[in-house]
């Protein structure tokens, strides 16, 4: 059965690592519905929130080779607790002095938001989740959808917290290939 | 105290315990090699091909568990690479790769010699750094070699520009590593396995009729052979390993089915496929060793204790999962077993009946085959050689008819199945444990992807014994043709081009010597085995055999054809 996963993963801020996560999905042939990426409360590290579809074996294994990537420091199937998940979307409707009245209704009752009206078009912005935006986009498509800019869901869980852990030292244990280890200045 | 880069690198290696490094130099390691000239403690091994250089590291390693170094210029250089560390990256390698790489302002502009050498090494690397500021050099270095030879091991590439080789600042060993996104062990699987599982194991194999051990590589990592050994002779449980965990256990033992998969014995595949519990360590269900995967071993639940947890349940569904090292594990497991012999008795008297039935055989007649070089090289090194090979039919041959009783004792290209390998990486076994007698069996095929590091076993007086087995044909795809294409042996055909590879070793000054004729293998070994330096051994082998038994691709292991 393949069902939609929202999946949080607390990643090092630094160049490539956006990279090392998107060749994972390639590599293995995962698909990605979306994927928004952002600084966190913690400057070093950053967000992404990846929606996936798949069945559980695969869902599992993208989650155990993104746990694998040394850049990436927690990840969390958040589809398992209760979430908050939002997405924004701009959207230009063709919009005519016939059916301006119209558009404005729909949007007033989505409590979305215009923020550009021209002669032939109306920008609305909309904020919310996978079903409001699903919703609204179906209704406006009546008046004719010139273009479309989504960010991608962002989540959060509702009752739980996932930050980053702190930084700990591992004192390194001997390998192999380590004859002696001195201090040097 | 203010040093350069290139002084940074070449002292963090040092304080790794490095002593040997295999590469090439180039334009952007100048500064580097000009440190690398000075060093007391490294040696550097001049090979003739970067892939020659990671092949080398990669055998190395293999040979010791060490972490093997090379070290490459930008571009070329670093493209070059990719064939090793993907090698590497297969088969779980500890390999520390250092590429040169343009100035940093450079970068992006499509310079002289340069490649996005981190974007084209990420997919087979365990992880690689692109180093921008000479003060992470130090961190950057000691974080890749914690990482390449801890967990599942595997190759780290640093990329190193050569105004970072250039630029000064305060070196200062970072003696603790701290990383939050890096354990060897995942976190969540907690670095204490759960003893309950273990007891579940243990209650399995109590319960079970028609047990059967699968082992790989990963416990050959993870130095468990003694473990192994005692799980076995203490329960009696029959064991068959994969390619890369040959040597885990004696393969003369009685509990030993030898190796399993396409090219495994009968008795191992029918094993796994009418046991009641199959236990795999340290192995990842690879599909030559499972064929066809809906058919594999249908009556058995199964047992996975494995380092890497996505490992597990990626190809089969397990039924008892362990994440953790093999050999903590299988140590607590055997406090937990009993002797079992009495009980799966019926179960052993099978095994018995299908290893009479279907042993490994070859024609025994006047011609010079493989298998017969193969067996008596392995009794005239009393199976204790290190044996390395290149990829195909001598490699399936050397994995059924050496006899390996040693762990590290086989080095082969199990996962990528890399041709050319077998050559470079017996010079790095050898360099590694230059007492040992390394014996490489090639393929007229494999050997002339990178007969060019002969240069590199005279440069540095390597006395590797080489065996090409000259068969005239890129003989395991002539196999599959003669079997599934009509005999329509399409490009496979290497006979009339092939070279006198005694003329060419000679060439290099290596002593090398022609074997024809079937009686003259043993006096021709002999002598090859006491010449001090490198020895070729151009053998004419019989033409068109075949690797049997075999699983053709997409059947179940237990569909096995075998000679007529």
């Amino acid at each position: 059965m393949k069902h939609k996963h929202t999946i949080s993963v607390l990643v090092e801020n630094h160049f490539g690592v956006l990279a090392k996560v998107a060749g994972l999905f390639s590599a293995r042939g995962f698909n990605i519905d979306s994927l928004a990426v952002g600084e966190t409360e913690e400057p070093t590290v950053s967000r992404m929130t990846i929606v996936v579809h798949g069945d559980d074996r695969i869902i599992e294994q993208i989650i155990k080779q993104l746990s694998k990537l040394v850049d990436v420091i927690r990840v969390e199937d958040l589809s398992q607790d209760e979430l908050i998940d939002r997405e924004l979307v701009l959207v230009k409707v063709q919009a005519t002095v016939s059916t301006r009245a119209d558009i404005m209704q729909i949007v007033n009752s989505f409590r979305a938001k215009i923020v550009d009206v021209s002669h032939e078009s109306i920008t609305i912005e909309v904020t919310g989740g996978q079903s409001k935006i699903d919703a609204l986009l179906e209704l406006l498509n009546q008046f004719g959808i010139r273009e479309t800019v989504r960010t991608g869901l962002i989540a959060l869980a509702r009752r739980k917290e996932l930050v980053a852990p702190e930084r700990e030292v591992v004192k390194r244990p001997k390998a192999a290939g380590i004859k002696k280890v001195k201090k040097s200045g | 105290m203010k040093m350069t880069g290139a002084q940074i690198l070449v002292r963090c290696l040092e304080q790794e315990g490095v002593e040997h490094i295999f590469g090439i130099p180039g334009g952007v390691m100048l500064p580097t090699f000009d440190v690398l000239y000075d060093s007391k403690k490294i040696k550097f091994i001049l090979t003739r091909h970067e892939q020659g250089a990671t092949h080398m590291a990669d055998g190395y390693a293999r040979a010791t568990g060490k972490v093997g170094v090379c070290m490459v210029t930008s571009g070329p250089g670093a493209t070059n690479t990719v064939t090793g560390l993907a090698t590497a990256f297969m088969d779980s390698v500890p390999l520390v790769c250092i590429t040169g790489q343009v100035v940093t302002h450079a970068i992006g502009s499509d310079a002289f010699q340069e490649a996005d050498t981190v974007g084209i090494t990420r997919p087979v690397t365990k992880h690689n750094y692109l180093v921008k500021d000479v003060k992470d050099l130090a961190r950057v270095i000691r974080e890749a070699f914690y990482i390449a030879s801890t967990g599942r091991p595997g190759p780290v590439l640093i990329d190193f520009p050569v105004d970072v080789s250039r630029a000064e600042t305060d070196f200062e060993w970072p003696e603790e590593i701290c990383m939050r996104g890096y354990q060897p062990i995942p976190k969540n699987f907690a670095g204490e396995f759960p003893k309950r599982q273990i007891l579940d194991i243990a209650q399995a194999i109590k319960k079970s009729r028609k047990p059967c051990l699968y082992v790989g590589g990963g416990a050959i990592v993870s130095q468990a052979d003694k473990e192994v050994r005692q799980l076995v002779e203490k329960t009696g449980i029959p064991i068959t390993t994969t390619v890369l965990g040959l040597g885990i256990f004696p393969e003369e033992h009685p509990s030993s089915l030898r190796m399993l998969g396409m090219h495994g014995t009968h008795y191992a595949n029918y094993a796994v496929q009418n046991c009641d519990l199959l236990i795999a360590v340290g192995a990842r269900f690879d599909d030559r060793v499972t064929g066809k995967i809906d058919g594999f071993a249908p009556h058995a639940k199964i047992v996975h204790i494995d380092i890497d947890p996505a490992s597990i349940s990626k190809v089969v569904r397990v039924k008892y999962p362990v994440i953790g090292d093999v050999k903590p594990v299988l140590q607590e497991l055997n406090k937990h077993v009993t002797d079992k012999r009495k009980q799966i008795r019926p179960w052993l008297n099978q095994i018995e009946q299908w290893k009479k039935k279907h042993p490994l055989k070859y024609k025994k007649d006047n011609v010079l085959r493989q298998e017969y070089i193969i067996e008596r090289v392995g009794e005239l090194t009393q199976h204790k050689a290190i044996v390395v090979t290149g990829v195909g039919q001598h490699q399936m041959w050397t994995a059924q008819w050496y006899g390996f009783k040693n762990p590290r004792s086989i080095i082969t290209s199990g996962g990528l199945g890399t041709m050319g390998y077998g050559f470079p990486a017996a010079i790095g076994a050898q360099i590694s444990r230059p007492k040992e007698t390394v014996v490489c069996f090639d393929g007229d095929g494999s050997f002339q992807m990178t007969m060019s590091e002969l240069a590199t076993v005279v440069g540095y007086k390597v006395p590797v014994k080489v065996i090409i087995m000259d068969n005239s044909f890129l003989g395991m795809v002539r196999q599959w043709q003669e079997l599934f294409y009509n005999r329509r042996y399409s490009a496979t055909v290497l006979g009339p081009s092939n070279p006198d590879f005694v003329k060419i070793a000679e060439s290099y000054g290596v002593y090398a010597v022609c074997l024809t004729r079937k009686e003259d293998v043993d006096k021709v070994l002999k002598k090859a085995f006491q010449h001090r330096g490198p020895a070729i051994i151009h053998a004419k082998v019989a033409k068109e055999d075949n690797v049997f038994p075999m699983v053709p691709a997409g059947a179940a292991l237990d569909q096995v054809m075998d000679m007529a």
